[in-house]
């Protein structure tokens, strides 16, 4: 998939610069996509311009409210930990896992779909009949016990059992659009060649499903931020003394009624951060795929 | 249409099979287990323990037992909470979670549909804008993440509602939760009816029924409004599985003795049939409620009928 731009560049008037130029009449998506880039910027240079670190324990300083002028501008959390350092850095794992877990889920959804969709007959009506007892069940559910599976606390894991799960959408959009080009020309000129059947996957499906992944791939990172947010809510995910924005806002709650700022900081990194990843995921839906609208 | 839902109910049963196979292996396989602690237990006394729940036989034997007990309403003694047995747990928690679902169901859609339709009516207005923006923030916010912010804003500062907490008989300790539950489902409502009725008010029959001279109101209420709410109908299956496993968020947000805190206490204890029997009934549920969704949905669409 690595020549695909290229292939698009010197098309002239692909699928890629008409999407670029939709995308940069989008001022809404623009904006979003600014911000998450600030966003994701901050994540990875932030924690190195505090004098803190995200597990430094200052005793002086115990649950200090935000002051603009003071050293802990954000304030610190019970422990005296730096407030802006441990979200910035609790951010840097969530948006971590979240990339990889998307990444996971769309290797499997995209092999998955277009092996089932192009191998048809009883090998596609298995594969995808095992698609939809996953689809009835809760995502949660799965998720949590997957949870069960695995050490409590590291990440790898998490993202794992995230991925793993987050596949299913994918898989079923990337299968019917298989479908759909299977019986197109090409495919047909491709097979009388004598091209195989994995080479005619690779070479000729996958590259025709760019557009579609990248957009569904976009709005799936919002939805594994927050699934991996809420597992470590609930406790399940990233373990002491590193934080995520889920646990953070975990730790906020409980401190509401003394040291609100505790909550109201991660909670508003983790808002702008999903707003805006809607926003942008919107916006490439609209300029890759016009039909939709 | 009944053996269309003889149908469904024949797929759901083997559904529930496989899923009940499927997490009693996984959970099964899981290292470490219910007994396990920081001071390990004495060999004799742990070998005790494992008998009496039946885990020093075979996975095999296991899972037959389970079965047999499954098929009686047995889901298993708890292996965390001594004395209680999980249908007893589930039982406790179920009718407070099964509310909270309903009320925001019901929210919802009182709520919803009016946004929707207020907002296509009087469409590219300071109001239509204002019901948009609210349907992002509202899809795109977990509640984990408006629950603790209501509860701050209603509980701590404004000081009208209690922040979290229950007690039986007082209602108002469920107004923040069902608020916080019902958001995203109300925000999706007004987005999808807003759309579709949009859709529906472009149609011929429309123009024509405004060309006999109708008032907009009637249009709306009489011609419009019934054919632009299908979509929203069929989008209440699934907006009932979502109420209903966000309702185990909100109870833990809000700290509500639903069954909430058992998935998520039984995950953390590796309490194995506590999993198992949330898992099975919230399953069950879910199905059911998916194929109920289905039949009112081919009965208010005559073009829909389940043969």
């Amino acid at each position: 998939m690595n020549d695909l731009p290229a292939a698009g560049a010197g098309a002239g008037r692909g699928l890629w610069s008409d999407a670029r130029q939709r995308l940069q009449a989008d001022r809404v998506a623009l904006g979003a996509a600014g911000l998450v880039v600030l966003i994701g910027l901050a994540a990875l240079l932030g924690p190195a311009l505090s004098p803190y670190a995200y597990d430094s324990l200052d005793w002086g300083h115990l649950a200090v409210a935000p002051q603009l002028a003071a050293s802990h501008w954000l304030g610190t959390d019970r422990l005296g930990r730096d407030l802006f350092v441990r979200s910035l850095h609790g951010l840097r794992i969530s948006l971590l896992i979240s990339l990889l877990a998307s990444a996971v889920s769309v290797v499997i959804g995209v092999t998955w779909g277009s092996v089932a969709g192009y191998a048809g007959g009883r090998t596609d009506e298995w594969m995808m009949r095992f698609v939809d007892v996953l689809y009835s069940l809760p995502y949660l559910f799965i998720v949590i016990i997957l949870t069960t599976l695995f050490e409590r606390g590291s990440l790898a894991v998490l993202f794992v059992a995230i991925g793993a799960v987050g596949w299913l959408t994918m898989a079923r959009i990337v299968r019917a659009q298989t479908l759909s080009l299977k019986r197109r020309e090409f495919i047909e000129a491709a097979r009388a060649l004598g091209v195989g059947t994995p080479a005619i996957i690779a070479r000729h499906i996958l590259p025709n499903l760019v557009g579609t992944v990248a957009v569904y791939a976009t709005l799936t990172i919002p939805q594994m931020i927050i699934f991996e947010s809420f597992l470590s809510f609930l406790g399940l995910g990233v373990q002491e003394p590193l934080a995520s924005l889920g646990s953070l806002i975990n730790d906020g709650a409980q401190e509401m009624q003394s040291a609100p700022w505790m909550l109201l900081v991660p909670a508003s990194l983790l808002v702008t951060l999903l707003i805006c990843c809607n926003l942008l995921g919107d916006g490439l839906r609209d300029a890759l795929d016009p039909r939709d609208r | 249409m009944l053996s269309y839902a003889a149908r469904r109910i024949a797929g759901i049963l083997v559904t529930l099979f496989i899923i009940v196979t499927a997490s009693f292996f996984v959970v099964r396989l899981a290292p470490g287990g219910p007994f396990d602690q920081e001071q390990a237990l004495p060999a004799g006394i742990r070998a005790n323990l494992d008998r009496l729940y039946g885990l020093d036989r075979p996975v095999g034997a296991q899972y037959l037992r389970y079965l047999r007990g499954l098929a009686h309403g047995d889901l298993g003694p708890s292996f965390k909470q001594r004395d209680y047995s999980v249908r007893q747990l589930i039982g406790q928690g179920l009718p407070l979670s099964v509310t909270l679902g309903l009320a925001a169901v019901v929210l919802a859609v009182l709520v919803g549909i009016p946004l929707g339709v207020a907002a296509a009516r009087w469409r590219n207005t300071a109001l239509d804008y204002g019901v948009t923006g609210f349907a992002v923030l509202g899809i795109a916010l977990p509640s984990f993440v408006t629950g603790p912010l209501f509860a701050l804003v209603f509980g701590l500062y404004l000081r009208w509602l209690p922040v979290a907490g229950w007690e039986a008989g007082a209602p108002r300790y469920l107004i923040l939760p069902v608020l916080t539950l019902a958001l995203p489902v109300v925000a999706y409502v007004a987005r999808l009816t807003r759309a579709s009725l949009l859709e529906v008010l472009r149609a011929n029959y429309v123009r024509t029924a405004r060309a006999r001279g109708l008032g907009e109101l009637r249009v709306l209420w009489r011609h419009a409004l019934r054919p632009a709410l299908l979509p929203v109908v069929s989008y209440l299956g699934p907006a009932t599985a979502f109420v209903v496993t966000g309702s185990l968020v909100i109870e833990t947000v809000f700290g509500l003795p639903g069954t909430g805190r058992y998935l998520v206490q039984g995950a953390i204890d590796r309490d194995y049939t506590l999993v198992m029997g949330m898992v099975t009934v919230y399953g069950a549920l879910l199905l059911i409620l998916n194929l109920v969704a289905d039949l009112i949905y081919g009965w208010l669409d005559p073009r829909v009928r389940h043969e």
